[in-house]
C-alpha cells in the first residue's frame, strides 16, 4: 500500500439552521479555505470525491449543484458517494492507492435544518417492513439505547455524564454548535424523549460541511510539516433488520477496527461518529478502546452533528490534533444507517 | 492501469421490463447477482466486497437503500459502498468496483447497477422546480433537445439520422432476451411517424422507463487466470477514467463537451489505443436519445467533427458495420436509470468474452463501455479486451 497523508482540512462553523446560505455558499468558502491550506493549486488535484445526500436537499442529483464550489473547469476526475464524506476520503484513498492519482480534494456537508430530520432519516429504513410505520431515527435509537441499558452496556446516568463531557469539551473547539452543558444531575430531570433517550442524549441537528486533503508519499512531505498518515482505513456493513440485530453491539465497527489495525499501537484519541450517547460505550467496546482513549476532544457529533459530514469530520478532528503535534497516534469512526449499520474506522499517525 | 490487473468474470442481468412486478426489490438485484455468481462460478461468500450504484434515491422513495439490502446480498461483515453520479452513475460504480481490485485492496468484488422506475416518475422527478436554479424543462429529453438542434445546425446531418440510429438499436435489441423492448413490428416509417416530443426527438427516438439490475464480478489477475484455466474467458480491463464539468460554465459546449473528449483520451492513452475506429471492434455507449450516436461518436474521438452522422447513414455502427455501436440495443431499448451505464461496461465485457449470444460480434477482442449523465457533463468510461493489458 502506498502512505497516504491527510495534509490539509476545513470546515464550516457549524450551527442548527444556515438559512442564508444554499449548500454551495456553505461548502464553497471550506474548499477554498481547504485548497490554500494545501499549497496546491487550484487545478492541481488528481481526483475529487465528495459525499452528500439527496433526501436532505429535497432535490434528486443535488450534488451537481455542489460541483460548483470546486472550479471543475477545466473537467476533472471526479465522483460522488451518496454516504457520508468519510467514505467519499475512502474511495479517493483507494484511487491514489491505485496509482492514478497522487492528490485528491475530498469533501461533504449537510443541511438537515430544511425538514423534519428524524421523519426524513426513518426514510432509510426497509421500505417494506420498517418505514411504513414511520419510527424516527431517535424513536429506533432509543429502542438501541433501552437494548444497552438492559445489557449493562450503559446507563441513563453514565448516557447523561457522556452529554455533559462532550459538550463541555466542545468550549475549547470554535467550530462547534453546543459548546456548554447543564450538569449531569440537572440533565436526569429532563422529560424523556423517547425513553429512555432524552433531548441530551441526542446529537443536535446541524447545518455544516468539512473538507481534507489527501496527498501520497514525499507529496505529502513536501506540502505538510507533520502528515497526519492513514495508516490503517476499513469499512464494514451489519444487516439492516434490527429485529435480527444484536443492537448492544457493533460486530462490523469491530471487524474494521481489526482490519485498520487499530490495536497495532497505543491510542491517545478517539473520534467516534456518536449520534446518540450511548453510542459511546458500543463503540469503546467494539473498537477495543482502552479507559486511557481520550474520546471526542471536540465535542463530537454530540457537540456537532452535520450529516453526511460529521463522520469525516472525526477524521479532521483527529488530523488537526496530529497535524499540531498533540496527538502521535489516533483512531477516527464514521457511521451510517440506523442503530450504527455501517462503519468506517481508520487509525491516523504522526511521524516519529 | 496500477498494481493489480483487473478481470471480469462474471455478468449477470434480470430481464428487463417497465414493470418487474414480480419480484420485490432484494428480488430483482439477487436475480442480477445470482446470475453474475454463476457465470464466475461463486458464491456469495467468495465475495470480498460490494460496491452498488444507482440514479437518485427519490424514484424508489428509499433514502440510501443499500442499508436494507446489506443481509440479502450476503454483505454481511462486508464492505458495501454505494456510488451516486447521475446517469453515468453506474459506469462510475465499475470503475470505483476496479479501482478496488486494482489498488490491491480486494480480490473480488461484486458490483451492481440498479432502478426500480416503476416507483416512480423519472421525468418528473427530474423536473423539480427548486428556487434560484433553472429547471430542467419536462425531463432530460427536453433538456437536450436544443443541443441536438445544435448539432444538426452545425453538423448539417440530414433530418433523419436519427431514425437511423432508433431503427438500428431497436433491431438489436430483438437479438437480446434481456431488453426491455421488443419491437418486432418496427420499421423506417413507424419510428419516423411517431409522435414528436421536443422537436427533433421523436417517441421512438427516447429510451424507455425500466426497471432492472445488472450485476458484474471483478476479481484480480489470478482470478481471472483461474476463470481462463477453467475456459471461461474473462474480459480483462485494459483502462477506466471518469471526467466531470460544470453544469454551467462560461465556454462550455454542450453539442460536444470538453469532459467527454478527456474522458477518452484518459481512458484510451491507459488502453494504448491511438486510432479508436480502427482499434476498437464494438461499443457500447450511452445513447438515450438517438442523435447522441453520432454526437457521441465524434466527441469520443471515432469520428472527426460534423461526421459523425455519417457512420450512422453509411452502416458503420451497424451489426455488420466495421464499428459495431449498442449490439444489445443500449440504453434507447433498455433504461433503468442507474443500471444504464454499468449495462454498457457489462455489455462490452460479454462480446470480448465471446459472450454476448445473439448480438455477439463476432472475433470481437476489444470493446469500449461508456457513460455520461448531468446536463451532458458526467463521464464514465472503460476499454476491455480478450488479452491481458
Amino acid at each position: 500500500m502506498r502512505d497516504v497523508a491527510i495534509i490539509a482540512t476545513a470546515q464550516t462553523k457549524h450551527v442548527r439552521a444556515a438559512t442564508a446560505t444554499n449548500e454551495v455558499e456553505l461548502i464553497q468558502p471550506v474548499i477554498q479555505e481547504v485548497i490554500e491550506r494545501s499549497g496546491i493549486d487550484r487545478h492541481g488535484f488528481d481526483f475529487t470525491c465528495s459525499g452528500s445526500s439527496d433526501y436532505l436537499q429535497g432535490q434528486p442529483f443535488s450534488f451537481v449543484m455542489t460541483l460548483d464550489a470546486v472550479a471543475a473547469w477545466p473537467p476533472i476526475s471526479e465522483s460522488h458517494v451518496e454516504m457520508d464524506g468519510a467514505w467519499a476520503l475512502y474511495e479517493a484513498w483507494v484511487k491514489i492507492q491505485t496509482g492514478h492519482a497522487d492528490t485528491a480534494l475530498v469533501y461533504s456537508y449537510g443541511k438537515s435544518s430544511p425538514g423534519d430530520l428524524p421523519r426524513v432519516l426513518s426514510r432509510m429504513l426497509d421500505p417494506y417492513y420498517e418505514a411504513p410505520l414511520w419510527p424516527t431515527s431517535v424513536d429506533v435509537a432509543a429502542l438501541q439505547a433501552r437494548a444497552a441499558i438492559m445489557a449493562g452496556v450503559t446507563s441513563e446516568q453514565a448516557m447523561a455524564d457522556i452529554a455533559y463531557r462532550s459538550r463541555t469539551s466542545a468550549a475549547n473547539n470554535p467550530f462547534a454548535q453546543l459548546q456548554s452543558s447543564a450538569q449531569p444531575s440537572a440533565l436526569m430531570d429532563e422529560e424523556y424523549l423517547a425513553d429512555p433517550l432524552r433531548k441530551h442524549d441526542c446529537a443536535p441537528i446541524t447545518d455544516g460541511g468539512v473538507a481534507i486533503v489527501l496527498a501520497a508519499g514525499d507529496k505529502a512531505r513536501a506540502l505538510c510539516s507533520r502528515p497526519a498518515w492513514i495508516r490503517g482505513i476499513d469499512h464494514r456493513a451489519d444487516g439492516h433488520h434490527l429485529n435480527l440485530r444484536d443492537l448492544t453491539t457493533s460486530p462490523s465497527a469491530s471487524i474494521a477496527a481489526e482490519k485498520a489495525g487499530v490495536a497495532n499501537g497505543p491510542i491517545e484519541i478517539a473520534e467516534l461518529h456518536t449520534c446518540f450517547t450511548h453510542h459511546e460505550p458500543i463503540l469503546r467496546s467494539a473498537l477495543g478502546l482502552g479507559d486511557s482513549v481520550e474520546v471526542n476532544p471536540s465535542g463530537g457529533p454530540l457537540a456537532a452533528n452535520p450529516m453526511m459530514a460529521a463522520g469525516l469530520l472525526r477524521i479532521v478532528e483527529v488530523a488537526n490534533r496530529i497535524h499540531s503535534g498533540d496527538v502521535s497516534r489516533g483512531v477516527a469512526h464514521a457511521t451510517g444507517g440506523h442503530a450504527l449499520q455501517h462503519n468506517l474506522v481508520a487509525v491516523l499517525e504522526g511521524e516519529g | 492501469m496500477g498494481a493489480e490487473r483487473v478481470a471480469v468474470v462474471g455478468v449477470g442481468q434480470t430481464k428487463y421490463s417497465a414493470m418487474r412486478g414480480d419480484v420485490s426489490l432484494p428480488g430483482l438485484l439477487r436475480e442480477a447477482t445470482f446470475r453474475a455468481l454463476e457465470d464466475a462460478q461463486m458464491t456469495l461468500a467468495d465475495i470480498d466486497a460490494i460496491v452498488i450504484g444507482k440514479a437518485p434515491d427519490f424514484f424508489e422513495g428509499i433514502m440510501v437503500p443499500e442499508y436494507s439490502l446489506v443481509q440479502a446480498l450476503g454483505a454481511v461483515g462486508k464492505p458495501m459502498f454505494r456510488v451516486h453520479t447521475a446517469g453515468s452513475v453506474s459506469g462510475s460504480t465499475a470503475v470505483v468496483a476496479s479501482g478496488l481490485i486494482e489498488s490491491g485492496v480486494h480480490e473480488r468484488v461484486l458490483t451492481i447497477g440498479w432502478e426500480m422506475q416503476s416507483c416512480s416518475e423519472a421525468m418528473w422527478a427530474l423536473s423539480l422546480n427548486m428556487p434560484f436554479q433553472q429547471q430542467l424543462v419536462a425531463g432530460a429529453g427536453g433538456y437536450f433537445a436544443p443541443y441536438i438542434r445544435q448539432y444538426i445546425e452545425r453538423s448539417n446531418a440530414p433530418d433523419d439520422t436519427g431514425v437511423l440510429v432508433a431503427l438500428k438499436d431497436r433491431q438489436n435489441a430483438l437479438n437480446n432476451p434481456y431488453a426491455h423492448l421488443h419491437e418486432h413490428g418496427i420499421t423506417y416509417d413507424s419510428v419516423k411517424d411517431s409522435l414528436m416530443l421536443w422537436d427533433p426527438i421523436r417517441y421512438s427516438e427516447t429510451c424507455p422507463s425500466s426497471d432492472g439490475a445488472i450485476a458484474l464480478i471483478l476479481t484480480n489477475e489470478a482470478g481471472g487466470d483461474a476463470a481462463t484455466a477453467e475456459g471461461r474467458p474473462p474480459a480483462w480491463v485494459h483502462g477506466t477514467s471518469f471526467r466531470s464539468e460544470p453544469a454551467m460554465a462560461a465556454g462550455r459546449d454542450q453539442v460536444s463537451p470538453q469532459a467527454g473528449k478527456d474522458c477518452a483520451a484518459d481512458v484510451f492513452r491507459q488502453a494504448g489505443i491511438t486510432n479508436p475506429r480502427k482499434q476498437i471492434d464494438v461499443v457500447e455507449m450511452y445513447v438515450p436519445f438517438s442523435w447522441y450516436e453520432p454526437m457521441w461518436l465524434e466527441n469520443l474521438g471515432f469520428a472527426e467533427e460534423g461526421t459523425g452522422w455519417q457512420l450512422t447513414h453509411d452502416g458503420a455502427t451497424a451489426m455488420d458495420g466495421d464499428l459495431p455501436v449498442n449490439c444489445s440495443g443500449g440504453v434507447l431499448s433498455t433504461n433503468p436509470i442507474g443500471a444504464s451505464g454499468m449495462i454498457r461496461f457489462g455489455e462490452a465485457a460479454l462480446q470480448v468474452r465471446g459472450m454476448a449470444g445473439a448480438h455477439q460480434i463476432d472475433g470481437a477482442r476489444k470493446a469500449v463501455g461508456h457513460a455520461y449523465g448531468g446536463a451532458a457533463q458526467f463521464y464514465a468510461m472503460w476499454v476491455v479486451g480478450s488479452d491481458k493489458p
